[in-house]
């Protein structure tokens, strides 16, 4: 296939067109499957290789046996061509095979645009800074390479970046006034395909030995809280996951089904705090026990825990208020204390005929929680690394390993309450927190998951009992670094005990807490109170979309105002030069734009003879006037112009 | 290009007009290349005459030397040229038992160098490096060369047998390169009946002193170029640069060269600033012999430099 010569791609703007194709791509290779992605670079790595030895591009047959082996694969890796992921994957693999097809401008154009497309794509996973000022300098960069591929003007490469700098830096104003005013709506502006929350990570509906264990390995940040007032002590922070009810021998899940709604006595004065909730695509708001006042679209659950209407698939801003000390459901319905004292027949022979043995000698519950606490007091371990349970879990946990993460000693504490006729059930959630004494926000990370157990006592209602608080109070006087041995999994980040180390990170966090509260956090109802406070109060979509539409026409036009001015004032000779010249065209005597002073002046003689001796005054006094060093012949050019009539 | 102007612009009389026109009425019908010649040298640059043999390279060249008063010597380049015939050797004196350096023909003021193509490239490059420096390095001492020194070099189109062109980095040696062209029929008409004009150039009288010429290249360089014109050299060169019609662009040293070379033209012309017409009027000089053609590489022809002033706008 030929290409007209006019449109051929210049050699030396392929390697600006490799380079923002890899710097468009490269974040990509973080989430995407392996071969996917050396797959792509494989490509990238050809077609460099092609260009540096000057060779011929492939020829269509292997390009279409190219795009069909890519598209196989990602139908295969994705079971869709469609979705975030697939159409994420087959957009890299385009643009590493339009690479191998770079012949005409056209092309390299379709490889800039696509690359602008594909900066937007890296926000589905990740909006953090770095991801920020990467896509900042992939924008620039390719801003330069579109320069590169249409201007001659620009020669040299520090040239072309300084340009697009400059470009870049002019679309600021641009880019805080679309910021600021575009319409602002609550969930994403048009639907995400469905896998695009998928891989959160957070609690699960269910609990089983090890899974809090293996949340707790991770150092991603939950959520985030701000107290208004003073923040409580650590070992009262509880906040409020699902509880679980049921229980089959290994896993314990919720009770299906919606029952009454809790009746709760506060009896202390609501403590007011605000939750950064991080994406967890769950519906449990994380409340701190017990929630009150619940902001709109958040509702209590029978068992107490606060639920959003939908699952949370973006960070969520949201104010509530607690009561720490608080009675609830003291009048519980017999059902439900029912279902809390079922436990899976033949299961755990031991735990129960020690549970019997205890009831037998005491059945007040309060001996009998104490019994538990101090069996586990005396000789269990707290470990992120617990062995296996064989089939009997509970009995193997209490009689063999006596080793075990928080979920080990909530679910044995539960069946040794149950079998001991003691409604009891579990509660996950997390507990503690740290402060950032930054900005005071306190951040709970994955590593702060936890179960503790809640039984009903006559007269008490479901009381709060932590049986982790007995075998290791560390972990909820201070929190799970100083509550776990050296050596543990722990993330590197939360056992950071160095105190400069421990200042960077709070550091590092308290600006990525500002960018997500006062950036991403700029949500509709900030969007309304901001342009209330700005003069423009109640604006629907319609207000909004004239006030942005305003604001970027001012904005062009005082940036078109500036560089006008910025503009080398015309020379006033030159200025009286165009209006003779005018008054020539209008006897028919044209000046080409490279026709000198001296040469029109004899054309004029020829073509004029009657103005001959005016215009060439007007020549003299112009060429003095603007070539000459001399700069007061700027009158006599006026008044010789001011006789060419 | 060039317009001859009834204007009062000029500021100093001309004091060259009498050398124009005494050097006029020895080579009938070429004031232009007369006039680009003077200013070559008035700009301090060396000078590249390209023509057929007898068109009256070497009387232009002897010409200019009378009529400036400069001390000529003319160095035939022929194939087995050596450098030594240029530059000079040191001979053993019997008498005194030492060596003495007799100079070469390079030493003058104003060195004609016929057919420089004729000699091999190392010869050549003894005389470019002349001219480069302003000295002669041989056998381990260096001798200036008399001040002031021009060389006049001519040579045949290259598709002459038995040439050596000179490489483009030689080229960017001289400031200007001129052709004499055939003479128009009056003038080759007027040159028949007088039977032939070299005999009469060695009787002109030295109408200025070799003394004075330092004083006037200063004056030249002096010559007032405003912003607009050096910007319209700037656009000039670029357009070399961006012409599809061209190999490679004008040099920044080229564009120095351009703006000097227009200084000298303005001076030429009694002015005491540059205006385009000046630019305009050496620019295929200056810069014919410093581009090539796209296609075959040749150095560009002059239309080509002609058509491209027509595509740049004067500010």
């Amino acid at each position: 296939m030929s290409t007209p010569a006019r449109l051929a791609l210049d050699r030396q703007t392929a390697p600006w067109l490799f380079a923002s194709a890899l710097i468009t791509t490269l974040p990509h290779f973080l989430h995407q499957p392996y071969w996917l992605s050396g797959l792509a670079a494989l490509l990238l790595f050809w077609a460099v290789w092609l260009w540096w030895k000057d060779e011929r591009l492939p020829g269509r047959w292997i390009l279409l046996f190219l795009v069909g082996t890519g598209c196989a694969g990602i139908l295969i890796e994705f079971r869709s061509l469609f979705g975030r992921d697939a159409g994420v994957a087959m957009l890299v693999v385009f643009m590493a095979m339009k690479l191998l097809e770079l012949k005409s401008r056209r092309d390299a154009q379709v490889v800039v645009m696509l690359g602008y497309f594909l900066l937007l794509t890296h926000y589905f996973y990740s909006q953090s800074i770095p991801t920020g000022l990467w896509l900042l300098v992939a924008f620039w960069l390719l801003t330069a390479t579109l320069i590169r591929l249409h201007g001659g003007y620009v020669s040299s490469r520090q040239e072309t970046l300084r340009l697009a700098a400059k470009l870049c830096l002019q679309a600021i104003p641009f880019m805080l006034a679309l910021y600021v005013l575009f319409p602002r709506v609550s969930g994403p502006l048009w639907g995400l395909p469905s896998d695009a929350h998928a891989g959160m990570t957070g609690l699960s509906e269910t609990m089983s030995p090890g899974s809090i264990s293996r949340l707790a390995q991770s150092a991603d940040i939950a959520f985030r809280a701000r107290f208004d007032g003073n923040q409580p002590a650590k070992h009262k922070l509880y906040w409020r996951g699902p509880v679980l009810e049921e229980f089959d021998g290994t896993t314990w899940r919720p009770t299906a089904g919606r029952g009454a709604s809790p009746a709760l006595d506060n009896l202390s004065p609501p403590l007011r705090y605000e939750l950064t909730l991080e994406p967890h695509n769950q519906r449990w708001a994380l409340a701190l026990d017990a929630p009150m006042q619940l902001p709109e679209g958040v509702s209590l659950s029978s068992p107490l825990t606060a639920m959003l209407r939908q699952p949370l698939t973006e960070r969520r801003r949201l104010q509530l208020a607690a009561s720490l000390d608080y009675r609830f459901n003291v009048d519980e319905a017999p059902g439900t204390l029912q279902r809390n004292l079922v436990l899976p027949p033949g299961a755990n022979p031991r735990a129960r005929d020690l549970a019997r043995r205890w009831r037998e000698a005491d059945s007040n519950p309060s001996s009998l929680i104490g019994k538990a606490q101090a069996l586990f007091a005396a000789s269990f371990t707290y470990t992120l690394q617990p062995p296996l349970l064989g089939e009997h879990s509970v009995d193997d946990f209490l009689f063999r390993t006596q080793r075990g993460f928080c979920e080990h000693y909530a679910a044995a504490f539960v069946f040794l309450m149950r079998a001991a006729g003691v409604p009891a059930r579990v509660v996950s959630g997390y507990q503690g927190g740290e402060a950032n004494p930054l900005d005071g926000y306190v951040v709970i990370r994955q590593s702060d998951a936890h179960a503790w157990a809640e039984v009903w006592l006559a007269g008490r209602g479901w009381v709060r009992v932590d049986p982790t608080a007995a075998v290791s109070p560390a972990r909820i006087e201070t929190g799970i670094a100083d509550a776990l041995p050296f050596g543990e999994p722990l993330p590197a980040l939360v056992q950071w005990r160095a105190d400069w180390l421990r200042g960077l990170r709070y550091r590092w966090e308290a600006i990525n807490n500002a960018w997500n509260q006062h950036f991403l956090g700029y949500d509709p109802q900030r969007q309304r109170q901001l342009l209330s406070r700005l003069g423009l109060p109640d604006a629907d979509w319609r207000s909004l979309a004239s006030a942005l539409g305003l604001t970027c026409a001012l904005l062009a036009a005082a940036l078109t105002a500036w560089s006008l001015h910025r503009r080398p004032k015309t020379d006033p000779a030159w200025r009286l030069w165009q209006k003779a010249l005018r008054r020539l065209a209008k006897r028919e005597v044209d000046c080409a734009p490279w026709e000198t002073p001296l040469a029109l002046a004899a054309r004029v003689r020829t073509q004029c003879p009657e103005l001959a001796e005016t215009f060439q005054a007007v020549v003299d006094a112009y060429l003095k006037a603007r070539y000459g060093n001399a700069p007061n012949h700027l009158k006599d050019l006026r008044t010789a112009v001011a006789q060419l009539r | 290009m060039h317009h001859r102007t009834p204007s009062p612009l000029g500021g100093p009389p001309r004091p060259f007009d009498q050398i124009l026109q005494q050097a006029g009425q020895i080579i009938y019908g070429k004031q232009q290349e007369i006039r680009l010649a003077l200013a070559c040298l008035l700009a301090n640059g060396h000078l590249l005459i390209e023509d057929l043999p007898g068109m009256g390279k070497t009387t232009l060249a002897h010409t200019l030397a009378r009529l400036l008063g400069l001390q000529f010597s003319r160095i035939q380049f022929t194939s087995d040229l050596l450098p030594a015939d240029i530059t000079g050797v040191s001979i053993f004196e019997r008498n005194s038992g030492e060596f003495r350096f007799l100079p070469g023909p390079v030493f003058a003021q104003l060195v004609l160098a016929d057919e420089i193509n004729r000699a091999t490239p190392k010869t050549q490059s003894a005389l470019l490096e002349a001219m480069e420096e302003g000295q002669v390095t041989s056998e381990g001492q260096t001798r200036p060369l008399p001040r002031p020194f021009f060389v006049i070099a001519t040579q045949n189109p290259a598709h002459q047998i038995g040439t050596f062109p000179l490489p483009e980095s030689q080229l960017d040696r001289f400031l200007m390169r001129i052709e004499m062209g055939y003479p128009d029929r009056a003038a080759e008409r007027e040159l028949l009946a007088s039977g032939g004009q070299r005999n009469r150039a060695d009787n002109l009288a030295a109408l200025i002193s070799a003394d004075q010429l330092p004083a006037i290249q200063r004056q030249v360089t002096a010559i007032h170029a405003a912003g607009p014109l050096i910007d319209y050299v700037q656009a000039l060169v670029e357009a070399t640069r961006q012409d599809p019609a061209f190999r490679h662009g004008l040099s920044p040293r080229a564009g120095l060269a351009l703006l000097s070379a227009a200084r000298a033209w303005a001076w030429l012309d009694g002015r005491d600033m540059v205006i385009p017409d000046d630019v305009q009027a050496v620019l295929p000089a200056v810069a014919c012999h410093r581009l090539r053609t796209a296609r075959q590489g040749e150095a560009a022809p002059i239309e080509d430099v002609r058509r491209l002033v027509q595509s740049v706008a004067i500010p």
